[in-house]
């Protein structure tokens, strides 16, 4: 068993699962380098998979139609045999050189990664929780205001309350609420969008005085020293009402934030991309690439054919760093069995 | 062409052509008018294209479908005239619209 926090050895780490880390997986297997995978989503995909999975895409090459959970799905078939490591619901926070190259990587729940070969493919950023713009909310972050549950004993013997309608808001209404001392959801409108089991579910708990629903917005905290006492909120006919609590969980869906990449050292353009050069997507920092949305060259287009061009220039690259002694030869998946068999089919 | 106004959260108000067919949220974007991020490019997938419609062009605007209004619910400081601008069309009955902007987006 692995100690807690020997690192994780790897070839090549990759920081996001989108379309273009998950294509990049193809690529270095096929020329034996081994990949782990982080992404904060709690699943493979990126942007395809929690902005517009069921919406259709018609440019992929060679494929008329396919979705964005389409897409996700054939990429996870087509880089199965390479059996990737994912370590999902994790944010990629420090990298550090400690080789020429070999990296070292923390994430967020203090889970450590060394690699030779670093691949960011962060996309448009890390999805992050939406923070709602009330006034003097920052204070509160982290100490009675979450955007995530880590550990529900947190909440245990708290007045609570929890805002949003979606499925986070929901569910963890009817986990948390056992064991809150009170619980209160706060959402703008008496219709959910979250499941309809969960809503059933969380309005017998209301009919039973279990807990309670409140149709408005939050639009003022009280409290001091980051410990919340009370929040106001403005019902639907715009009468104010100040619930007491001592924590909340505001849930507003995610979006995508540059994150941890910005503090890695690497120059950024427009403060939000890093530049590459395009004979193999390596930034400034040998043993470090960055392929897909994240990166810019001129001419760049963010398109997911870009981002799998990349993918392939990038691999022949990384394999000098993680091979330093072998020399590459160039192959067809259609006619080398050597390929074949890294593939399964031969 | 239809003409669309723009007003941010400060007050300034933008007025720009919008072409016909396209959404308020494009005409936005194509015109470099602040105040709208639309992460999901139109999918109605991210509540990052919110606008408060003025009273007067509420009734012709119309109103949010349950999907819209679903999404809505990922929006901050939702009003009744809130729109998600990408899901409006734009037509010849709205020249002349008027936006708000809200304070933000994400
Ligand atoms: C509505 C919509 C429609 C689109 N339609 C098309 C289309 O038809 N054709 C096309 O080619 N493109 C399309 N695109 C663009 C396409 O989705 C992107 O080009 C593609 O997703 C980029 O892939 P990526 O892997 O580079 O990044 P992303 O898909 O953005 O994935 C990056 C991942 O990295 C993760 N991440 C970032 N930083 C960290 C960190 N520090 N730690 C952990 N994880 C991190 C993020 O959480 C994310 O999951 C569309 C985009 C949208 C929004
Ligand atoms: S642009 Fe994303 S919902 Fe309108």
């Amino acid at each position: 068993m692995r100690a807690v926090n020997e690192p994780i050895k790897t070839d090549v780490l990759i920081v996001g699962a989108g379309p273009v880390g998950l294509f990049a997986v193809f690529e270095l297997g096929l020329l034996d380098m081994k990949a782990h995978l982080i992404d904060i989503l709690d699943k493979p995909g990126g942007q395809c998979a929690e902005l517009y999975p069921e919406k259709p895409i018609y440019d992929i090459p060679g494929v008329p139609y396919t979705t964005g959970h389409g897409l996700v799905e054939a990429l996870m078939a087509q880089i199965k045999p390479f059996g990737p490591a994912f370590h999902l619901g994790e944010m990629v926070e420090t990298i550090e050189r400690i080789g020429e190259p070999m990296f070292r990587v923390a994430t967020d729940s203090g889970k450590l990664f060394e690699a030779k070969v670093l691949v960011i493919a962060a996309g448009g950023g890390s999805f992050q929780p939406k923070k709602p713009p009330i006034p003097g909310i920052d204070p509160y972050e982290g100490k009675s205001v979450f955007y995530a549950v880590r550990k529900m004993d947190v909440f245990r013997d708290k007045e609570l309350l929890i805002v949003g309608g979606g499925d986070s808001a929901l569910d963890w209404t009817l986990n948390l609420q056992p064991i809150a001392k009170r619980l209160t959801l706060v959402h703008r409108r008496d219709d959910f969008r979250a499941a309809p089991d969960s809503v059933n579910k969380m309005r017998a708990l209301v009919a039973q005085g279990a807990m309670d629903l409140k149709i408005g917005q939050v639009t003022a905290l009280h409290g001091g020293e980051g410990m919340l006492t009370g929040a106001t909120v403005k019902g639907s006919d715009g009468a104010l009402a100040t619930l007491a609590c001592d924590a909340m969980l505001p849930f507003f869906g995610l979006t995508m934030k540059l994150g941890p990449v910005a503090n890695w050292g690497l120059p950024l353009r427009e403060g939000e991309l890093i530049p590459v050069d395009t004979a193999s997507f390596e930034t400034d920092q040998p043993g470090i690439f960055a392929i897909g949305d994240i990166n810019w060259y001129p001419g760049k287009l963010k398109l997911i054919l870009s981002g799998f061009h990349e993918a392939a220039l990038m691999a022949q690259k990384a394999y000098h760093y993680v091979f330093p002694d072998k020399r590459l030869v160039f192959q067809y998946t259609t006619s080398s069995t050597s390929l074949q068999k890294k593939l399964g089919v031969a | 062409m239809a003409k669309i106004t723009y007003i941010d959260a400060g007050g300034i108000a933008r007025p720009v052509d919008g072409e016909i067919g396209s959404t308020v949220m494009e005409t936005a974007i194509k015109n470099g008018v602040p105040g709208i991020e639309a992460e999901c490019g139109g999918a109605c997938a991210c509540s990052t294209c919110h606008v408060y419609v003025d009273e007067a062009w509420r009734e012709k605007t119309g109103e949010p479908s349950p999907m819209e209004e679903d999404m809505l619910d990922f929006a901050f400081d939702v009003k009744p005239n809130s729109r998600l601008s990408c899901q409006i069309k734009v037509t010849e009955a709205l020249d002349g619209l008027v936006v708000t902007t809200p304070e933000r987006q994400a």
